[in-house]
């Protein structure tokens, strides 16, 4: 074989080994993807977002309440940790080199690799122990505690690639440094910030782990902070290991309506990306 | 034969590109008089990044209602002054201002003063066109809602003010509230000087203001700046020599952090007082 036709030969071998490893990737993910459709879709109707579970041995029933709790601590997370997020992220990036930063930066990048049942028995520590019972104010703050280290290093990283040109104008016309931070350069990095925040989102709506012991679970439907709270990932997690059929397929209904959840945030993310970007641009 | 040129190339070299040359004092005519009373003056003004001294002891005086260039080959600190006279400096690490600069008397480094305050009253445009990813109309309300400095239902009529101001009005008067960024280069340069007009400043600092722009868009800005110094204090930096003839009133040379010469634009154009001032802007060397 000449020399260019050992070249070429290698380099169609490597392109196969390429399309081999990204099929591998995506088998897992079309199988789950496929798996759970397949199984859920058919134990899924109307009344299943529409009813609440029945009581052990009677068939039918839904879960209603699960489906707005886990709306209900998604919306509490995100009223607590996106606005710890965004402000640390500003903090990061104004003051890049200062020792809280430093340290900041560390506890950030280290709370995000902590197993997540960590963070609930952190959350139960904190807001379940001293009242003496399970809420979803408790299940909120875990989940929140796993989106502020997200937040907070994305919006660095996109407040970072802001030209300083724009913080210098603002600082020109007589801008604080603190309003040039907040109403010049959050705003130019907010598309890319967006994504941040709904990609925590996604990953935190699948979360069973810090719910366990915070917002707990509830047969019955409530909105009440410092009650225990049902939720999609909780409620198909005790559905699948019960011995009931009837609730085993509500589980893989409850599986489906999540991944859909997660699914719509990603698409959401690209989509608002997109949108704000082209609304800076023209 | 070819030696003998090489050796007279040698000796027409400017002394100044010597590594290790002492530059001139500074000479700043003593005959100069300026037409309209001093609004900004600095003296000894001596300026530090960590241990490297950037700006030795600049003494000058920067009269009212003109507009004085500064200029020098790149790195000798005319935009590192420049931007000592609004203190926009203060915002990078590790460095060091002695000396004093004054605006309308009063030393800008002194205590107790109002950094927020001084940068409203000396205003600034920058090399790159720098507007906020806002509507056209947003940029230029910013300064005055920052500053509290109108009410809501005046807003229209200051930024109208402002646009008209930097000839930017007609041309953009139908999309206000289309987005900043859609506009050419040069109509973000003159958005930006809007933006900075919009406050009313008394000094208006240019740093290289039509550096990144085409001819015409250049010009624009160059019969702007000719007709801002009616009503504003001008201090413009520029790389373009005839740039600086044709805009300024008076020209500062720089070099190696020092001011060389300090005169009357027409004076320093056609018969500088230093050699050195002559090699540069005969494009000797820079």
């Amino acid at each position: 074989m000449t020399q260019s036709g050992r070249r070429k030969a290698f380099s169609r071998f490597v392109e196969i080994l390429c399309g081999a490893a990204v099929l591998l990737a995506l088998v897992p993910l079309f199988f789950v993807f496929f798996y759970v459709v397949q199984q859920g879709f058919s134990s899924l109707n109307w009344d299943f977002f529409t009813k609440m579970p029945k009581p052990v041995g009677e068939t039918g029933g839904g879960m209603a309440n699960a489906i707005l709790g886990t709306l209900y601590l998604i919306a509490i997370a995100g009223a607590l940790a996106i606005p710890v997020g965004l402000i640390a992220g500003v903090y990061l990036s104004e003051y890049p080199r200062t020792r809280l930063a430093t340290a900041t930066r560390f506890t950030a990048d280290v709370l995000n690799g902590i197993p997540s049942i960590v963070i609930g028995i952190f959350a139960y520590s904190l807001v379940v122990m001293p009242v003496k019972h399970f809420s979803a104010l408790a299940g909120g703050v875990a989940l929140g505690f796993m989106m502020i280290p997200i937040i907070a290093r994305t919006a660095e990283e996109l407040l970072n690639l802001v030209p300083g040109t724009l913080r210098e104008g603002a600082l020109a016309l007589g801008a604080t440094r603190s309003r040039a931070a907040f109403s010049v350069m959050l705003p130019a990095a907010l598309p890319g910030i967006m994504t941040g925040i709904l990609v925590a989102l996604a990953r935190i709506s699948g979360e069973t782990a810090p719910l366990l012991f915070t917002a707990f679970n509830n047969r019955f439907f409530t909105m009440r902070l410092d009650q225990p709270i049902a939720s999609l990932t909780v409620q198909v997690y005790t559905y699948a290991i019960s011995p009931y059929d009837d609730w085993h397929r509500q589980a893989w209904a409850g599986a489906l309506v999540l991944v859909t959840v997660v699914f719509v945030f990603s698409v959401l993310a690209r989509v608002v990306t997109r949108r704000l970007e082209r609304m800076h641009r023209t | 034969m070819t030696e003998t040129v090489v050796s007279e190339t040698e000796r027409e070299r400017p002394p100044m590109l010597r590594v290790g040359a002492a530059p001139p004092e500074p000479k700043t005519a003593s005959s100069l008089e300026f037409t309209s009373a001093i609004r900004m003056e600095s003296r000894r003004l001596r300026f530090f990044y960590g241990s490297n001294q950037a700006l030795h002891d600049i003494s000058i005086r920067i009269p009212e209602k003109s507009v004085t260039a500064f200029i020098g080959p790149s790195g000798c600190g005319k935009s590192t002054f420049l931007r000592c006279l609004n203190r926009m400096n203060d915002i990078i690490a590790d460095i060091r201002v002695e000396g004093d600069v004054l605006l309308d008397g009063k030393d800008i480094y002194g205590p107790g003063v109002d950094i927020v305050s001084l940068r409203r009253r000396v205003g600034m445009v920058f090399q790159k066109s720098n507007p906020f990813p806002k509507s056209i109309f947003d940029n230029v309300a910013y300064g005055l809602k920052i500053n509290g400095l109108c009410p809501t239902a005046e807003m229209p009529e200051r930024v109208e003010k402002a646009l008209r101001g930097s000839a930017l009005w007609d041309e953009v008067k139908d999309r206000l509230h289309a987005s900043a960024l859609g506009l050419s280069g040069g109509q973000q340069q003159r958005l930006c000087i809007a933006r900075a007009l919009a406050v009313e400043p008394e000094v208006v600092l240019m740093d290289e203001p039509a550096s990144a722009l085409d001819p015409i868009a250049t010009q624009k800005i160059e019969e702007l700046i000719y007709e801002l110094k009616r009503d504003y204090t001008i201090v413009i930096v520029t790389h373009n020599m005839q740039q600086a003839a044709r805009v300024s009133e008076y020209t500062a040379f720089f070099m190696l952090g020092r001011l060389v010469e300090h005169d009357r634009t027409d004076k320093i154009f056609t018969n500088p007082g230093q050699k050195i001032t002559e090699d540069y802007i005969t494009g000797r060397f820079g």
